[in-house]
Parts: C-alpha cells; sequence; structure tokens
C-alpha cells in the first residue's frame, strides 16, 4: 500500500471520484492548472480535463453560489476555499442557501456541495491564515463539518463527503499536510512515511462520517481533539503519563456522541483540546453534551484547552498554539480531583 | 482642512413624495419601434448603446411597432392574457385573506403580471427559473395547481412545503421554478451556476434568474455577473426595476447615475432595457436572450423597466412614502391593460370576451380557494409537526431523533 502525505490522500480521493462519477467536478482559487496553493488538485486538470478541474474568480461567495446551483441541477461539486479564513464571503451562501435548500423546498432541491478548506494555525499564517472556524459551522444545522487528522482518514472522509447528499464543509489541517506535528516546532519536521496512518489504498474506499476514532486505549481520563490537536494531545498524553483515552471526533457534525458517551462514563474524567478561542467554541459544546450525559460518571469539571480569545497573533503562534505544556497541565488538573 | 462649497454628502431622494403630485417627468421615454432590434449573435461590442436605450413595441393605441416584434403565436398572447388576469384574481383574493388572518403574509404581483408569465410561456419546460417572490404567474402559466398554491399560503395540512417555509416563497421543481427564499438575491448566483451545469452537461437547457433594482447593490448581484460571463454561461439575468425596494426608490440602488442595464457594460455581455410592462417587447427580449444562450453566446443581463403598482408586501402602506396616486400616472400604462387593448386592435379579443375572461379567473381562484380552505388555514390546520423535523438533512441525526423523541413524536 503507498504511503501518502494528507496532500498525496486528498488529491487521490479527488482523482478517484473524478474517474468514478462524471458529476463530480472541481473549482476554486488556483485550483486549476496550478494545481492549487497547497498542491491538492495537483495535475488534476492535465489528467481529467479543464471542465473538470478548473480556477475561479476571487469570490468565495460566487464560489459557494454556483456551486449550490450546480449541485441543486444534480452535479457533485466540490470547491476549495484557499484558506478557511476567506470563507466568510461565502457564509451567507453556506448558511442562508447550501443548509437550509434542502428544509425550505421539502427536498425538491438539495445542495450536495463540499467546501474544502485549510485551516488551522502552526504556519505562521498570522490572523488571515491560521484561524479555525469549525464552530461557526457546527451551529448552523443543516451542515456537516468534517475534519480528518490522518492521511488515510482524509482520503475517506473527503470521498463520504463528495459522495454525501447533504452540503460539507471539509476542513483541512493545514499544518499536517505533509507530516504530523506534536506541538513541538522547535523539534525537526516529522514525515507521514513513518505513520501506519500514512498508508493509503489507491482506490475507492469511504470512512462514514460521525464515527470518532479511538487513537489510544486508556482508563484515567478521555481526551477530545480533532486535526492537528490529535497529535499535540497524544505528545502531552505522553509527556503527563497519564492512561488517557484519546478520540480523534473525525466529524463535530454528525457528532460520534456514542462514541463520547462511552468514553467518558468508562474513565471519568474529560478534556477537550481544539485550536479554536475558547469562548463560544466548539468545545463549549461538548463540555455541556458531556456534563448533560455523563455527569453522574464525571469525577472532576471537564477541562478545556483551546486558542486564547484574542485574534491569531502573528509573532506570537506559539504562545497562542495550544501547546503540548497546556494540555499537560490541564490533564494533571483534571487528575488532581 | 478647507471646508468647500461645493462638496456635501449627497443622498439622493426621489422627486415626489406624499403630498406631492406624481413627478415623471425625467423619464425618457423612446416611442414604440425606434429601438433597432441586433442580430441575436452580434458581437457584445456593438451593443453597448442597448443598456441605456428602452425597448418597446406597443404604442399608445396597442400597435405593435419595429423590428422588437417577437415572432409569438395569437394563442400563446391570449393565454398570457388570461394567465395574468388569473394571476390578478390570485392576488386580489390572497390580499383579503390575509387582511382577514387565514396568512400571516402575503405579496401581489400588480404591475409586474407579465414579468412572471411571459418568460414561463417563452421558456422551455427543462429551463430552470430562480424567480423573485412576485413572480408566481411563472406557476400560472405552467398550470401549477391553484389548491396547492393557497394550500403553502395558508401552511395548512396539505402545504406541499409542509409548513417550513414563508407563504409565496414556493418550490416545484417540476414546474421550472427554483425554491424562492426570504433573503433576497442569494439565489442568483444559485442560477449562473445551474446554468453552468447544463454547459457542463453539453444540454442546450438555459437557466432565468431575477432580482430586483434594490438587491443590484448586493455583492451576489455582481459575483453572479462575473461568474457568468467568465463562463459564458447559458443564463438570462433578470433585473425587475420596479422603482422601489419597500420604502427605498431606485436613486438609492444607484438608478440616478445609469442604468441597471448598463451593469452588463462592465461585464462584458449584452445588456438589454425593456418595457417591463409590454407583453411583447418583453417576450421579445427573452426569445433573443434565449437564442443567443442556446446558441453557446452565454448570458445577457435584462433590465425590466416597470412600476410595483402596490405596497411591496401586506406589511406596508406605500402612501407612507410616495403619492398616493404615483401608480396610476407610471407613464407606462399596466401590462394587463396594453395587451388587451393590443388584442383588440387584432381583432383576436374583445370586452365581452375580456368580462368573461375576469368572470372565470375569479370564479376558477375562489373555487380553489374555497377547496383550500376547507382543508384548513393558518392557525387551524398544520402538516404534522413531526415535518418541523424532516428534511433538515437526508437522514436525522441522533440530535434529531432525541429532540422528536422529547416533542413526544
Amino acid at each position: 500500500m503507498p504511503s501518502m502525505n494528507m496532500i498525496q490522500a486528498l488529491n487521490s480521493a479527488l482523482d478517484v471520484m473524478l474517474e468514478r462519477d462524471p458529476d463530480v467536478l472541481i473549482f476554486g482559487e488556483d485550483v486549476g492548472y496550478f494545481g492549487g496553493v497547497f498542491r491538492v488538485t495537483d495535475k488534476l486538470q492535465e489528467k481529467h480535463g479543464i471542465q473538470r478541474c478548473f480556477d475561479a474568480p476571487i469570490s468565495e461567495g460566487g464560489i459557494v453560489s454556483t456551486a449550490i446551483g450546480m449541485s441543486a441541477e444534480g452535479l457533485r461539486p466540490v470547491v476549495e476555499i484557499q484558506f478557511a479564513d476567506y470563507i466568510l464571503p461565502a457564509y451567507d451562501q453556506l448558511v442562508s442557501e447550501a443548509a437550509r435548500l434542502r428544509y425550505r423546498s421539502g427536498s425538491d432541491f438539495t445542495a450536495p456541495i463540499t467546501v474544502r478548506s485549510p485551516y488551522g494555525g502552526g504556519i505562521f499564517g498570522g490572523q488571515t491564515h491560521s484561524q479555525s472556524p469549525e464552530a461557526i459551522f457546527a451551529h448552523i444545522t443543516g451542515l456537516k463539518t468534517v475534519i480528518p487528522a490522518t492521511p488515510y482518514d482524509a482520503k475517506g472522509l473527503l470521498i463520504s463527503s463528495i459522495e454525501c447528499n447533504d452540503p460539507v464543509i471539509f476542513l483541512e489541517p493545514k499544518r499536517i499536510y505533509n507530516g504530523p506535528f506534536d506541538g513541538h516546532h522547535d523539534q525537526p519536521l516529522k514525515s507521514w512515511k513513518e505513520y501506519p496512518e500514512a498508508d493509503v489504498p489507491e482506490g475507492h474506499y469511504t470512512v462514514p462520517l460521525g464515527k470518532s476514532r479511538i487513537v489510544r486505549d486508556g482508563s484515567d481520563i478521555t481526551v477530545l481533539a480533532y486535526g492537528t490537536m490529535v497529535y499535540v494531545a497524544e505528545a502531552a498524553i505522553k509527556e503527563a503519563n497519564i492512561d488517557a483515552e484519546l478520540i480523534d471526533l473525525r466529524s463535530i457534525v454528525p457528532l460520534d456522541i456514542d462514541g463520547i458517551v462511552a468514553s467518558v462514563k468508562k474513565t471519568g474524567r474529560c478534556l477537550i483540546v481544539h485550536e479554536a478561542s475558547k469562548f463560544g467554541g466548539f468545545g463549549g459544546e461538548l463540555s455541556a453534551l458531556v456534563t448533560e450525559r455523563c455527569f453522574y460518571y464525571l469525577e472532576a469539571p471537564t477541562q478545556r484547552v483551546a486558542g486564547w480569545d484574542t485574534p491569531y497573533p502573528h509573532a506570537f503562534e506559539w504562545d497562542y498554539f495550544p501547546a503540548p505544556s497546556r494540555i499537560v497541565k490541564a490533564l494533571e488538573k483534571a487528575m488532581k480531583v | 482642512m478647507t471646508k468647500r462649497r461645493n462638496i456635501s454628502l449627497h443622498v439622493p431622494d426621489p422627486v415626489s413624495r406624499p403630498g406631492d403630485a406624481p413627478n415623471f417627468s425625467e423619464l425618457i421615454i423612446p416611442e414604440a419601434g425606434s429601438v433597432q432590434k441586433p442580430a441575436f449573435d452580434s458581437k457584445e461590442q456593438t451593443l453597448r448603446d442597448l443598456p441605456f436605450a428602452l425597448i418597446r413595441t406597443l404604442d399608445d393605441n396597442g400597435l405593435a411597432k419595429g423590428d422588437w416584434k417577437p415572432e409569438v403565436e395569437n394563442d400563446d398572447l391570449i393565454f398570457a392574457l388570461e394567465t395574468m388576469i388569473l394571476n390578478r384574481a390570485f392576488d386580489a383574493r390572497m390580499f383579503v385573506a390575509q387582511r382577514q388572518g387565514k396568512t400571516s403574509f402575503f405579496m401581489k404581483t400588480s404591475g409586474e403580471e407579465a414579468l412572471g408569465v411571459v418568460p414561463s410561456i417563452a421558456l422551455r419546460s427543462d429551463d430552470m427559473c430562480f424567480p423573485t417572490y412576485r413572480m408566481v404567474g411563472w406557476l400560472l402559466a405552467r398550470g401549477y395547481p391553484l389548491t396547492d398554491l393557497m394550500n403553502q399560503i395558508f401552511n395548512n395540512a396539505a402545504d406541499p412545503l409542509q409548513g417550513r417555509q414563508l407563504p409565496i416563497l414556493y418550490s416545484a421543481r417540476e414546474y421550472g421554478f427554483y425554491s424562492l427564499s426570504g433573503n433576497v438575491g442569494s439565489r442568483i448566483g444559485h442560477g449562473v451556476g445551474w446554468a453552468m451545469a447544463k454547459a457542463y452537461r453539453e444540454l442546450d437547457s438555459l437557466a432565468m434568474a431575477v432580482i430586483g433594482e434594490g438587491t443590484t447593490a448586493e455583492g451576489d448581484f455582481h459575483e453572479s455577473l462575473t461568474f457568468a460571463s467568465v463562463y459564458k454561461a447559458p443564463v438570462i439575468l433578470c433585473v425587475t426595476n420596479n422603482q422601489w425596494a419597500i420604502s427605498t426608490f431606485s436613486g438609492i440602488a444607484g438608478a440616478n447615475e445609469t442604468t441597471f442595464a448598463a451593469k452588463a457594460l462592465g461585464y462584458g455581455i449584452p445588456g438589454l432595457r425593456v418595457d417591463g410592462n409590454d407583453v411583447l417587447a418583453v417576450w421579445s427580449v427573452m426569445q433573443w436572450a434565449e437564442k443567443r444562450a442556446r446558441a453557446g453566446l452565454g448570458a445577457t443581463l435584462i433590465e425590466f423597466f416597470t412600476y410595483r403598482a402596490e405596497g411591496h408586501s401586506t406589511s406596508d402602506d406605500p402612501t407612507q412614502y410616495r403619492p398616493k396616486d404615483e401608480a396610476s400616472a407610471w407613464p407606462l400604462g399596466d401590462p394587463l391593460e396594453r395587451l388587451k387593448q393590443h388584442l383588440i386592435s387584432q381583432k383576436l379579443w374583445d370586452e365581452a370576451r375580456h368580462q368573461q375572461a375576469v368572470a372565470e379567473a375569479e370564479a376558477k381562484v375562489k373555487e380553489a380557494s374555497k377547496a383550500s380552505e376547507a382543508i384548513g388555514v393558518l392557525g387551524t390546520s398544520k402538516s404534522g409537526i413531526e415535518e418541523m423535523f424532516n428534511h433538515v438533512f437526508e437522514k436525522p441525526d441522533w440530535r434529531i431523533l432525541e429532540q422528536m423523541k422529547e416533542l413526544g413524536l
């Protein structure tokens, strides 16, 4: 089985779907001839033709709006928003149209679009290339929000998203495109090659939406994470030497509530980690769900480690990014009770 | 800093307000038949005067003039008139129904009937209209059941949209009518995308996408024009310039500086400006743009120059912001009356037949309304409450299932 980094795995998913389904097409800024600023659509235009993978004007609202029209007609457009920070001009289209079209028309029209977008920090992108906007999509009923953490999942989840008959926001943790990152920014970069999660089948396969992945079994505390934070949390768990159960949520909508509840009931403690700002972040929802469903099993207050409630600062990247040391502290705090 | 007398913040205001006499003296209205019709496949560079013209065919005597006279069967014109009569009867009945509390909200089409009815007849059944809320005429012309419209308006147990949507925001895929929404403008890009999909499939079916003149100020409009132009989408983009966006006159959307059709110039697509109360002229520009789109020559922007003869909706009183008799002073008349006059001039219609058509339309509407009201109206009948939870996703997730259970479903 070939080893792929996340970019290659995503490229392979798109390639497989272009090959299998003539209704699939790709467009977005710089995705055509050039193959995308992160190379996710590399060579797809050359291989499948200019009408299957093409450049779009710098108009996120226009990209999503035309994609919705195409999908209502019956196509399955996969569009790229170059950075998740740029998705806001399309927010009206995603909220008022993509998420609501099925409901308001009684499924007369639907919007099976996939909106791919690299998100998250750790690349010195400052406040316009680093944000994690997942909570603003999770709050919108009618949208699904998917966040892979491994090359294998990236491909399988992207194929599931494209095949899904509902609109999907597919957020790609760009810091781990080329290799896992555990938050120790001063250490040498790692390559996906050494990881079994980078063994990616060449053909078609799916990873279902709404099914989490247990990264590490444990009995002391449940750690919920997604995207890059899965690796940061994993490193912190090792450093804290705590027998934590680490769960990669894979998608926050649909959310694997059963998997979360089973784990927290087993461990009796919960820590939530995400890069996005803490206040109003998705961690708040996770914490509430855990409290509502596992209260009598909990031995400590649920902890959250998240980005600070500031815009993403450029020079203070590593002061902002939730570091393993912050997670270690939170783990220790939860275990003390 | 120097204070200059020649500089001050300019805020446009209409010529006349309540208490003033209506004043349309600044409108330039060319004679019917005076605008030349270029070949449909003309290069855009040769069409750049058209956005500032006003295409008219019917003169004051109801006679069709000039080379924009459309190729239309007499029967189709008669059918258009009958459908406009039906549209008006439907509006009148539903307006009263709202006042009687049978629904929360309604919007009349008054004065703009041609703009729903004509494109519906002119275009093909495989074309898709991305309408405004003032285009029920499209559905009426295609035989959408009156009772279903009313069931939707009353949100009763037979509402095709099962109570999930505001009155009049219909959705009827089988009738080429895209799902309406209360957010103005956010579907014009869907029309472009739909058209791109047809081109992608190498089919010659097209999309028509319509917004009001007020909404041309939204980014959606300009984004859609960019995409339509760049990808030569087979779409007919239309601006219904009815002079009023709720209480805001068209000058606040830029009408004092240029025409809405002229917005096309910046995107390199043809812009046509047409008398929207002239059924023959509307038919003709639709045919021209249709030929162009089906020939793979891309999009056209059409400004329907018209007048919103009544309030924006049941929620506003137009006498609060414009002269009471402005509608009757509109120099381009009433689309229904003008078509009637034309058909009479051609001996295709007469007053007796007209009275009969009005009576028939009213009877049809009354019958449908009785049938719909027998099912129920807002507050007396609605779909099963489980419909509130349906169609959020293709399949409900655990949240929906748990919440249904919580409600005892």
